[in-house]
């Protein structure tokens, strides 16, 4: 019974076995083998920029910086005079707390709403929004930072540039704490109300808690972002030669350097030794975003639920 | 000591009328700010908008058609930087979507040790991280005298410019379409390797089909980056107020003409740099509410 069955099926199906077996000559196996080739020389191609660009940061770098850059203001032009990006560095770090200072609370809360207490189709289209939001040109926010701050008070300002830089952190620190909230388990916002908690004293004192990391790896990803920003500066907070004050009216009155501004106007310049200082200023930028990025990844790689 | 029901009952006992209004405070206070979120976007458009309607009373649609930008005459037009904008995007996309799909191929499919994998994915994401002003330094300083060395190229163009672009929008691409790559369930794979496919006949038959939405979607984010991308392109494209069909001519794009001529400017030329934002900005909202959908179309397979 059982050869009979076996026997009549390998009559049946035994057509042309050869096309089971493995050739290496054919077209299938030759043409999958040429496109793995392509697509491993492809990611090699991808990273090979990522490189170059980083050697040639680090070599012109380290060559242009020393200790006094961090504490000298920028060279004028024409002269032998060094120089460093002190102002810039400050202003860049003033700009990017301003930035955070808004951000970082209204962003918060949009994401506990969207995470906790929105209806479902509202948060839809409301991370639909976000989302968007992150994806307007940062010259756009640059335009609009112009429009509501520097036409107002007729000046170039820290606020406004914070103000344009908050816009840009804002999206992501929406998402991220959108997300990790999400990623908390029901069980925990149960428990907690089982015990007579409320609906803010849940999130408050339970559910942000155990997100915090994952929040902080957010805000951390943003500063990055945010820190290498040229576009929403060059109209909101211009440059200036000089080091910023810190007083109310200075900040909201006067122009302020910042490192990636620095990196422009001298990159573009005709003289040496403010195309030095831009190279410099690209390598601490660099540093700076790399090293943040680094830590934000690692924070996130190891995070668990 | 003396757990009486008395006292049992006294813990247990309504919330008051101070605790329900500071809960109910905190969710409309969350809300509010959700809200804002969207709002920030609407407020945007609008401010733009109301900045550009002297330029768009005086120019109609003809801003967009008309090639001169003549501030002593307050005559202004933006096709040139309309051209540049679109033609620097595309070459870039056309550069950087093969090699982005290779990437996503080669990272989401079985072919690395996973910690290699993961290093490399790293890697592109790291590249991602380079503030777009050191690209436009790398590019004045390296880039650009590398290709006048083996290209017809004499100075800032649309070649570099477009080259720095594709490096810059490539870990977009190569990011979401590895993520709707690897979305695609383990058992459409199986099923194909089961009647005979090859794994690239898998790959190309099967797995880009299904996550088609989100590669596609993918690449309209990186458009949408590229269109809007400011400082690399400014310090690359040369800034040349004409059109030229050559990659080695200078050229210019709305963002750079933005950035360079944004401080300076005052009157109607202010205007005028509005409308040309209100253009990016319209362009650039378009393709990402597009992409947004088709991203998110993915995230409910």
């Amino acid at each position: 019974m059982l050869s009979n069955n076996s026997g009549s099926a390998s009559s049946l199906w035994a057509i042309n076995t050869d096309s089971l077996e493995y050739n290496p000559n054919s077209f299938r196996t030759r043409f999958g083998m040429f496109m793995t080739g392509l697509a491993g020389l492809f990611t090699i191609a991808a990273i090979i920029p990522l490189f170059i660009v980083l050697s040639y940061l680090i070599v012109n770098g380290i060559e242009h910086v020393s200790f006094s850059s961090f504490f000298e203001l920028p060279p004028q032009a024409l002269t032998q005079n060094k120089g460093g990006f002190g102002n810039a560095l400050l202003g860049t770090l003033t700009m990017v707390g301003i930035g955070l200072g808004l951000s970082v609370p209204i962003g918060i809360m949009a994401g506990i709403y969207l995470s906790e207490f929105s209806p479902p189709k509202l948060a839809y289209w409301l991370r639909f929004a976000t989302n968007v939001l992150s994806g307007v040109p940062s010259i756009i926010v640059g335009t609009f930072a112009y429009g509501v701050l520097v036409v107002t008070f007729k000046t170039y300002s820290a606020w406004a540039g914070g103000f344009a830089l908050a816009i840009l952190m804002l999206p992501i620190i929406v998402r991220t704490t959108d997300e990790s909230l999400q990623l908390i388990p029901q069980d925990v916002r149960q428990a907690s109300a089982g015990i007579g908690a409320n609906d803010y004293q849940t999130v408050l004192q339970i559910v942000v808690p155990s997100a915090i990391p994952a929040i902080v790896t957010g805000v951390t990803l943003a500063v990055a972002r945010a820190a290498g920003e040229t576009a929403p500066l060059i109209y909101t907070a211009g440059f200036n030669q000089f080091w910023p004050e810190f007083n109310l009216e200075s900040l909201s009155s006067e122009p302020i350097a910042s490192l990636s501004v620095l990196i422009y106007q001298f990159g573009t310049s005709p003289y040496k030794n403010q195309q030095q200082l831009a190279w410099a200023a690209s390598f601490i930028l660099m540093i700076m975003v790399m090293f943040t990025n680094i830590i934000a990844r690692v924070a996130t790689a190891k995070r668990k639920f | 000591m003396n757990f009486t029901n008395n006292s049992a009952s006294k813990t247990i006992e309504a919330r008051s009328a101070q605790e329900k209004t500071l809960n109910i405070s905190f969710i409309v206070f969350c809300q509010i700010f959700a809200w804002s979120v969207a709002g920030v976007l609407i407020w945007i458009a609008v401010l733009v908008g109301l900045q550009a309607i002297p330029a768009m009373s005086k120019f109609g649609l003809g801003f967009i058609t008309t090639s001169s930008w003549n501030p002593p005459q307050e005559f202004y037009g933006v096709w040139p930087e309309i051209y540049g904008t679109l033609a620097s995007s595309s070459i870039a996309l056309s550069i950087a979507v093969p090699i982005g799909l290779g990437v996503a191929i080669f990272l989401s499919e079985d072919y690395l040790p996973s910690l290699m994998q993961r290093i490399l994915v790293f890697l592109v994401e790291l590249l991602a991280a380079i503030p777009s002003v050191v690209f436009g330094l790398w590019g004045i300083f390296v880039l650009i005298p590398f290709l006048k060395n083996i290209t017809p190229l004499k100075s800032p163009a649309m070649l570099p410019a477009a080259l720095v672009l594709a490096i810059m929008i490539l870990p977009t691409i190569a990011a979401i379409s590895r993520d709707s790559m690897i979305n695609v369930p383990q058992d459409l794979r199986q099923a194909a390797y089961g009647v005979g496919a090859t794994r690239w006949e898998t790959i190309i038959q099967i797995l880009i089909p299904a996550a088609s939405s989100g590669i596609i979607g993918g690449i309209m984010l990186a458009l949408g980056r590229a269109l809007g991308e400011t400082m690399a392109v400014t310090m690359l494209i040369g800034n040349a107020n004409k059109v030229s069909l050559s990659l080695f001519a200078p050229a210019n794009s709305i963002a750079a003409r933005l950035a360079n001529q944004f401080a300076e400017a005052s009157g109607l030329q202010i205007a005028a740099l509005m409308y040309a934002a209100l253009i990016l900005f319209g362009l650039t909202f378009t393709i990402n509410v597009i992409a947004q959908l088709l991203v998110t179309r993915l995230q409910r397979i």
